[in-house]
């Protein structure tokens, strides 16, 4: 065996290493395409971000689509923008369940014990998660458009449409990564979220006009993230007024991901 | 500042709410050699490691790597260390070889100097034939070993391991002993902890006994069993009768005691050699002629029990499994 040569190592004196800017962005992306590998190599998560979403279309299409009237537009373009968001709603609680696994499984400590940016286990998991999110969608789309699904405005208003869903999926990723770290548990992240989720999605705009719900669950349902975004999201693929609504979406999207990104990284700092 | 030492640690303390899972350590490894700390269950191991490699900050004391502060200079430190967790911490989903590159990239390596590493690695490792097959259909072997080049890939000079043997069978640690050999005689300096007091003996110039996150004594294997162990002269006789009689006879060359069905005689000594000369010609002269002789060197088994009134792994835990998961 021959005696292998140690690197030099910066002699620092008592200062610490600067992670170069650079490092930020290549770190993030090579987690993220661990993170990317990972989801094409489970058969859950292939499931969950290909055959769930379509058959949610064709369910909500032909199951309840000829039950629910909604005045003014046919069902199923009603319907579309509702099934986006809670696809990527849902789809955020992957960030939750991933980190909470690496934790388990320990990589998060040899991370932590790597030379590199602190910011990379968190970013690289929402990159990935984000263009998760972005297929899933394009997926959907398609089946939409052999449904029946037609876009009322145009090219610009669509991008911005399938822009707000991924922005918002990051922002509910960021939520979920908080569970996770803080659970630091596949099994009680997933617990913890999902009920969360379905108050958010179950209780909006979704699938149904909110006017119908009673009283306090009206004002509930009017008032959250999620009805914000599907609002948001009908008006720049169907029409109509459609600026206050993007402001507001943009409002809860933004706000979400300031505050809960905030609270993760320091969740990740901490962790143990 | 003691840069003489690759790793120093003074006074460190770490507490867990009640626990005190450190009072006030030191430690220190000089360049080039291999401290085992050693100590039961919850003896405060893996919490010295996590301190040392900067992923847990201690209560008071300090620790430096290469003269860098464990707790001011993380970054740096983090340059100059490997570490293998007590867990083995690979991408189940990712093969031997993606992890690989995974962490030759997140070390800031060139891609084509990680490349170049990893297929060294693999084939150092004997990974080469699995290594385009996710890690989680690996054994608990290939995983450790996986888990082990993945902490040498940007050629760290200090390297940490937490129990890196714990969970194999005999013949995976052998081999993981030869690699760890291996890796020390390139001049690495290794903190390694272990249960294991033959591990300590095989691997470890220097030992460090730690109970109840204090140290209990120290020294290199040699010391340890010459001060805290005692060799025995054996002699086993045919019968029960002969062995009573015996041991009655013997206890004038030293301390005795019956194992063995009452049928084996141990007689502690200090000078082996002379005492099996002294213990032959005594038994001649009783005309008591044994079945067998034999001299046992004390281990370091004999040591941990003298030190800490009970075995090595005496508590009611169990030892843990080699890698924990979300399977
Ligand atoms: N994160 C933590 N929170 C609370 N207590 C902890 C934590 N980590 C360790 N401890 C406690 O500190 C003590 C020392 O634990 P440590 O894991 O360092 O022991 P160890 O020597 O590595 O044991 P083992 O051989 O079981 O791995 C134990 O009593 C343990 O319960
Ligand atoms: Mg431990």
């Amino acid at each position: 065996m021959t005696a292998i040569a140690l690197p030099a190592l910066p002699d620092v004196g008592e200062g610490d290493v600067r992670i170069p800017p650079s490092a930020v962005v290549s770190d993030a992306l090579a987690v993220a395409k661990r993170n990317l590998i990972g989801l094409m190599r489970v058969p859950t998560t292939v499931v969950f971000s290909t055959v769930q979403p379509v058959i949610f279309v064709l369910m909500f299409r032909y199951v309840f689509g000829g039950a629910i009237r909604v005045p003014g537009v046919s069902y199923v373009d009603f319907l579309m923008a509702g099934i986006f968001v809670q696809t990527v709603t849902f789809g955020s609680m992957n960030t939750g369940v991933g980190l909470a696994m690496d934790m388990q499984s320990g990589l998060i400590e040899r991370f932590r014990s790597l030379p590199m940016a602190r910011s990379a286990v968190l970013a690289g998991r929402t990159i990935a998660d984000a263009v998760r999110n972005l297929f899933v969608i394009a997926l959907m789309v398609l089946v939409g458009f052999a449904v029946g699904f037609r876009v009322h405005t145009g090219v610009l208003e669509f991008g911005g449409a399938v822009l707000l869903l991924v922005l918002f999926g990051v922002a509910f990723s960021w939520i979920m990564a908080y569970i996770g770290l803080s659970t630091g548990n596949a099994e009680a992240a997933q617990a913890a979220s999902f009920p969360l989720m379905a108050v958010f999605v179950f209780a909006s705009s979704a699938f149904v006009s909110t006017a119908t719900m009673p009283g306090p669950l009206r004002v509930y349902a009017n008032h959250q993230p999620v009805t914000a975004t599907v609002n948001a999201v009908r008006a720049l693929v169907l029409g109509g007024p459609t600026a206050g609504k993007v402001l507001t979406a943009l409002v809860w999207t933004v706000g979400i991901t300031i505050v809960f990104a905030f609270l993760s990284v320091r969740r990740y700092r901490r962790a143990v | 500042m003691s840069t003489n030492y690759a790793i120093h640690v003074e006074g460190l303390v770490k507490r867990f709410g009640d626990v005190l899972a450190l009072s006030a350590i030191d430690i220190d490894v000089p360049h080039g050699t291999v401290l085992g700390l050693l100590g039961p269950n919850g003896a405060g191991k893996t919490t010295a490691v996590r301190i040392l490699t900067t992923l847990l900050e201690p209560d008071a004391g300090e620790a430096r790597i290469l003269g860098m502060d464990v707790v001011r200079q993380p970054n740096a430190v983090r340059a100059s260390i490997g570490l293998a967790g007590q867990y083995a911490a690979v991408d189940e989903n990712l093969t031997g070889r993606e992890n690989l590159r995974m962490v030759g990239q997140l070390t800031r390596q060139p891609a084509s100097t990680a490349r170049a590493r990893t297929d060294e690695l693999l084939e150092r490792f004997d990974l080469v034939h699995a290594a385009d097959r996710p890690a989680k259909t690996y054994s608990g072997g290939m995983r450790r070993r996986l888990d082990l080049a993945a902490a040498l890939i940007h050629r760290p000079p200090v390297l940490f391991l937490d129990e890196p043997t714990t969970g194999l069978d005999p013949k995976s640690r052998s081999d993981l002993w030869g690699l760890i050999g291996e890796l020390v005689s390139d001049g690495t300096t290794l903190l390694l902890t272990t249960q294991y007091l033959e591990e300590a003996d095989r691997l470890a110039d220097h030992i460090v006994v730690i109970d109840e996150g204090r140290i209990i004594e120290e020294g290199s294997a040699t010391d340890l069993k010459e001060r805290l162990g005692r060799t025995l002269v054996e002699v086993k006789f045919p019968t029960t009768r002969r062995a009573r009689i015996a041991a009655r006879q013997l206890a004038a060359i030293g301390p005795t005691e019956l194992s063995d069905g009452d049928t084996t005689v141990g007689v502690g000594v200090t000078d082996s050699g002379k005492a099996l000369l002294d213990v032959v010609r005594l038994l001649e002269s009783v005309d008591l002629a044994p079945k067998s002789m034999a001299v046992r060197q004390p281990t370091l088994d004999d040591v941990f029990l003298q030190l800490t009134g009970r075995g090595p792994s005496a508590d009611d835990e169990q030892p843990e499994p080699a890698t924990r998961g979300a399977a």
